[in-house]
């Protein structure tokens, strides 16, 4: 038994539940046979792979669907194996190019040269092409990005790329403008609610307005996230009526608290103190850009609104030197001091611009 | 006469294409190619010197550089195939480019052994034509500016110990990210954003071509979307016409079609946006219902980047229209505009470095309205 996301997961583009003006023109792309290749950006949560799915059905046909695991082994210009795990059915493959980390330019340049040499032979394929879907192409670093650049272009007659990424910035130019751009946004409260009470019917129980209403409220556009909370919340109490609390990870319970430490008191003891819990989230693999941004955000939302402005600046500027930087803890730690010292200086009106 | 000559091969080489590729699943971009270097737009200058080499059959190491879209490729390749025409072609001319893997051992070993054979004797080329057929190979390194130091530097010796049978192409977006001693040894061309006559030519050329029906304000959306990128404003309209031909009945090409598949956030939700920053906007008739919209403050401004993120638009993208809408503004003084443009400039700088998109939107949001409202 799967989970519902997956289980009520439209697998045709007529059964997706809006963006009709988007589902509509990759129907018709699909039955044009001219196909171009594919940038899908969006949110996380917003159907971007749902979307996709439903695109290579309508291309080639419910066999897209027979998928097999296959685990290929790269080698790295220093002679390291790489081993990758792809998805493929007989007509696409699906890569996350993020698995092979540094390397990822040989992966992307062996792979596609291997399926853009060889042809479809199966006569009675729907396309003679392959497709190629690259998730998080966005985390592809810029090596690989160049190598994709001509073989788009070279090898169109026997391949065709779907790229899937949260967002455009951190593509190069060259590859945007190769590509039909499908921007895929979050979907609004209305049709979330109509997918949640979609989802409801097809598992056999009602769905209380006020329920779905809080649910899609604490999702913030994430459809799977809605789904996901749905399905906790009906295991806890079938009925879902009555109050109902939507449990906050764990994680974020834990940012929460880190902030109101940070707004509560400034002082040496303090930040060591704050730093213990850095650590503890740290270890526990949080990423440390979602945590500062999580704290920030609850920080903001506590202190005076003269000061919000400098704490998101110094949240933006320490999360670009974390990027940058080997060591998160030292920013994340610089950050609270910053934000402390800043703090203190609002109350007390002492002005220390000259440390800076 | 010259011209005449050149017609009748292009007509002949487009059927040696037609042999490998559909025509019809070939982008744009490849088919509409210059065949000859005559058909290259714009580029005047580069071209006058190269019709020269044609005649005289004597050429230098060349540098082509140039924003992406300007036809450096086309016009070596367009070069290398009048020259050697299609049946010399395949052994007189290496293209490499950042697709194949270029790292100091192919330099040592490919391009090595290719620029020490003799060019094979001419073999009469089999569509009747005559090609001058220069003695020596042409080795093209398109995208030089991806390949490592270390591999320009094994460079340097192999372009002078075989000048005499092998000439060498280098095309790259920044010359300066070609070493000294590599670009000294090549005569430089710099290849010019096409202006927007000759791409609009070039596109009403190619649309009368594929006979897709656009009129003049969707060439000049193109056109200014693309931002003198020929193959940008190719490939758009291609898509486009991939768009509205797929509906039935056929749908006439909007301006507004081509902004969404440019990924080009629509103006009104950037002037939206820059109205809660307190940037003024002026545009008549709106004003009553933009008057609800509350500016300025901290909670509208997060409000408004957390919109904009769930839209989806790219945080890139949305910097570059907000740049260009407080740069051109009317009344800004310059101050005021000189603060908002150092913080565009730390915002993408970010941006490139990988940074958290909201985080920095919404940085950048604040400190605009500071810098505006102060």
């Amino acid at each position: 038994m799967s989970l519902w996301v997956d289980q009520y997961r439209p697998r045709t583009l007529d059964s997706l539940h809006y963006h009709q003006g988007l589902s509509d023109r990759l129907k018709s792309l699909a039955a044009s046979g001219d196909f171009p290749h594919m940038l899908f950006y969006g949110p996380s949560g917003a159907g971007k792979k749902t979307r996709i799915s439903c695109t290579l059905r309508q291309l080639f046909g419910p066999g897209v669907e027979k998928l097999k695991i296959d685990q290929r082994v790269f080698l790295s210009p220093s002679k390291r194996k790489l081993e990758i795990n792809i998805v493929q059915s007989n007509y696409h493959l699906e890569i996350t190019p993020s698995e092979a980390g540094n390397y990822d330019r040989v992966v992307i340049q062996e792979l596609l040269k291997e399926i853009a040499q060889t042809q479809q032979v199966d006569l009675s394929a729907k396309q003679r092409f392959k497709v190629v879907v690259i998730n998080e192409a966005d985390s592809l670093s810029r090596d690989a990005q160049a190598a994709l650049r001509r073989t788009m272009e070279k090898y169109m007659s026997n391949m065709r790329i779907i790229l899937c990424a949260n967002s455009t910035s951190r593509l190069i130019a060259p590859i945007k403008s190769r590509c039909l751009l499908m921007r895929v946004a979050a979907p609004s409260v209305d049709e979330m609610n109509t997918v949640m009470q979609f989802v409801a019917k097809r598992a056999g129980f009602d769905l209380p307005p006020d329920a779905a209403d809080k649910i899609v409220e604490d999702s913030g556009g994430n459809l799977r996230k809605a789904i996901l909370v749905l399905e906790a919340l009906k295991m806890q109490s079938p009925d879902l009526t009555g109050p109902l609390s939507i449990a906050k990870p764990d994680w974020e319970v834990y940012c929460h608290k880190v902030a109101d430490l940070i707004v509560s008191e400034q002082s040496p003891a303090r930040v060591m103190e704050v730093r213990a819990k850095f650590y503890e989230l740290l270890s526990h693999c949080i990423p440390p850009t979602i945590i500062l941004k999580t704290v920030a955000e609850r920080v903001v939302e506590r202190v005076d609104e003269a000061l919000k402005a400098d704490i998101i600046h110094w949240a933006a500027l320490y999360e670009v030197r974390m990027r940058n930087g080997n060591k998160k803890i030292y920013h994340l730690e610089a950050w609270v001091v910053k934000v402390m010292s800043l703090y203190k200086q609002f109350f007390y009106n002492i002005d220390m611009s000259e440390f800076d | 006469m010259a011209s005449n000559f050149f017609a009748t091969k292009s007509s002949s080489n487009k059927n040696s294409v037609k042999q490998t590729v559909e025509p019809a699943l070939q982008p744009w971009v490849e088919k509409y190619r210059p065949k000859t270097i005559d058909d290259v737009s714009a580029q005047e200058h580069t071209v006058a010197v190269l019709q020269k080499t044609l005649t005289s059959t004597n050429l230098p190491h060349m540098l082509f550089y140039g924003p992406p879209g300007t036809g450096k490729t086309s016009t070596i390749l367009a070069l290398s195939r009048q020259l050697f025409g299609p049946d010399n072609f395949r052994n007189r001319v290496l293209e490499l480019n950042a697709s194949d893997e270029r790292g100091i051992s192919i330099v040592r070993e490919k391009i090595k052994n290719f620029a020490r054979q003799t060019p094979r004797a001419q073999t009469t080329a089999s569509d009747g034509k005559v090609y001058p057929c220069p003695p020596y190979k042409i080795i093209i390194l398109d995208e030089a500016d991806s390949m490592t130091q270390d591999a320009q530097g094994a460079l340097r010796r192999i372009m002078e110990t075989y000048a005499r049978i092998t000439r060498f192409c280098l095309v790259c977006n920044y010359v300066t990210r070609i070493i000294e001693p590599l670009a000294s040894r090549c005569s430089k061309f710099r290849f010019t954003p096409l202006d927007s006559e000759s791409s609009s030519l070039r596109l009403s050329h190619i649309a009368q071509q594929e006979n897709v029906p656009i009129n003049k304000s969707v060439i000049d959306a193109l056109i200014s979307t693309s931002s003198g990128d020929l193959r940008r404003a190719i490939t758009y309209l291609q898509s486009a016409s991939r768009l509205s031909s797929s509906t039935t009945p056929p749908t006439p090409i909007q301006p507004l079609d081509i902004q969404e598949i440019a990924g080009v956030v629509p103006d009104g939700v950037i002037q939206n946006f820059a109205r809660i920053l307190g940037v003024e906007i002026d545009e008549g008739m709106d004003i009553d219902d933009s008057s609800q919209q509350k500016t300025g403050g901290f909670e509208p401004i997060r409000k408004q980047v957390k919109f904009l993120m769930r839209e989806g638009y790219s945080a890139g993208q949305i910097i570059t229209q907000l740049h260009d809408l407080v740069i051109f503004h009317p009344t800004l003084n310059g101050r005021k505009k000189s603060a908002c443009a150092l913080v565009f400039a730390e915002a993408d700088k970010a941006l490139c470095d990988g940074a958290d998109e909201e985080l920095w939107v919404l940085e950048v949001g604040l400190r605009v309205h500071k810098a505006v409202s102060s």
